[in-house]
């Protein structure tokens, strides 16, 4: 059986340089990173300024409106402040998972260092503008109102524990549903291959897997979008909370 | 998704795998550090862009489209007002004149009924006067014939009484007797 695993091999291309002994590689999962900015930049630079928009412009708009929407439902309009940060990780995640799903591609959001450190910035963009913005009052965050004085403090450990493992709930969301669909998917089409190995009757067999396959396909366009979706909408949540700490 | 990077690594084969092929390539941490540093370069760039070219155009495009929108608004709107104030204006004048017209058709009635009564007085008062005339040239008439009679009567029943006795009565005493009848009869 052909490895699943092996997708998410990065393989070094150049070297880059080195920190101390570490070395650091341009590897296939660079040139992915930088092929998703290329894609977003030329999308956004390329765009017409038509009144009334063509289909690519309208592309283009109907993502500014999408991302800009998304924050203004769940952080207010003074959560437009970080309308390029959110768009950025909207753009570069959804763009990254959907070239993902073209066969013989790398999918960077599969790899957990990568999600994580996007996490880590949204989760350290909180604190920082948090305590910039609202000072000790950012402490409010862990203190909802209205909370009895007697279960107060184990509200409060709640409430610190539950804010500490956002970046690893809002990472690990993400890449262990890219990680476990290729893996499906890939799973999935090596039946096909397997099957329509052993003559006539594997190839008719191989049907099945085929089209399951196929499906799996369409699921996995719809899961790119939807955990580019939830990783924006929870970092919206995220900023609200750095914006107007109080419940 | 089959064969996905065997082909890659074959037609690179000088390439080296950075997790060396073994363990589970998500986990492998030796290749944290490269990942990081690219996924860094990466998102800096794409945000540079994001923010310095790309959404500012995008926006400006789209508030481009709603300011043409709503200018198009307001200037139909405008439009709109001044038609309305111009059928008002229009209304308003049709009103003044229909007042106008009554104004002067009830004017011109009462002018017109005014003459008409004045004439209608003139001539039934020269009617009653020719009327009173007549009444009175009727009424001299009368006078006039009664004495006549009178004078007819007496001369009458004196013939009468010569032809009767053969000679002439007293003339006081027929016209007595004449005056005494008239009053008798009238």
């Amino acid at each position: 059986m052909i490895d699943p695993i092996h997708q998410f091999h990065l393989n070094k291309i150049f070297t880059i340089g080195h920190i101390g002994n570490q070395e650091i590689a341009f590897t296939n999962s660079s040139a992915y990173m930088l092929l998703a900015v290329v894609l977003i930049a030329v999308m956004m630079l390329a765009a017409g300024r038509a009144l009334v928009p063509g289909r690519f412009q309208s592309v283009v708009e109907l993502s500014y409106e999408f991302v800009a929407n998304t924050i203004r439902t769940s952080a207010g309009s003074h959560g437009m402040t970080f309308f390029p940060l959110v768009f950025s990780l909207f753009m570069f995640i959804f763009v990254s998972n959907i070239v993902g799903i073209i066969p013989y591609t790398f999918t960077v959001s599969s790899h957990i260092i990568v999600t994580f450190a996007l996490a880590l910035l949204v989760f350290l963009t909180v604190i920082i503008y948090g305590f910039y913005k609202n000072g000790l009052k950012f402490f409010k965050l862990f203190v909802p109102s209205g909370i009895p004085a007697v279960i107060l403090p184990l509200v409060v450990v709640i409430e610190i524990i539950s804010f500490f493992s956002r970046p690893i709930s809002h990472s690990v969301r993400l890449f262990a549903n890219m990680l476990a669909g290729h893996v499906t998917l890939k799973v999935f089409a090596s039946f096909v291959t397997m099957l329509g190995a052993l003559g006539f009757v594997g190839k008719v067999g191989a049907l099945l897997p085929l089209g399951l396959t196929v499906a799996l396909t369409g699921l996995e366009l719809m899961v790119a979008f939807l955990q580019a979706y939830v990783f924006t909408i929870l970092t919206c949540i995220y900023l609200n909370d750095a914006i107007h700490p109080g419940h | 998704m089959a064969e996905s990077h065997g082909e890659a690594k074959g037609t690179a084969s000088a390439h080296t795998e950075a997790d060396g092929g073994h363990g589970f390539p998500p986990f492998s941490k030796e290749t944290f550090p490269s990942q990081i540093v690219s996924l860094v370069i990466a998102f800096v760039a794409l945000y540079v862009i994001v923010s310095r070219v790309a959404l500012p155009k995008v926006g400006a495009v789209i508030d481009a489209r709603q300011k043409a929108i709503d200018g198009d608004l307001a200037d139909a709107q405008r439009l709109k007002d001044e038609s309305e104030a111009a059928m008002k204006a229009y209304e308003t004048e049709l009103a003044t004149a229909r007042a106008r017209a009554q104004a002067i058709g009830a004017e011109t009635r009462d002018k017109l009924a005014a003459s008409s009564d004045a004439e209608r007085k003139a001539l039934e008062d020269s009617l009653a006067a020719k009327l009173a005339a007549a009444e009175k040239s009727i009424a001299t008439t009368r006078a006039t014939a009664m004495s006549n009679v009178r004078g007819i009567a007496s001369d009458a029943a004196s013939a009468i009484v010569q032809q009767l006795t053969g000679k002439a009565p007293a003339a006081k005493t027929v016209e007595a007797a004449v005056d005494a009848s008239l009053k008798g009869t009238a």
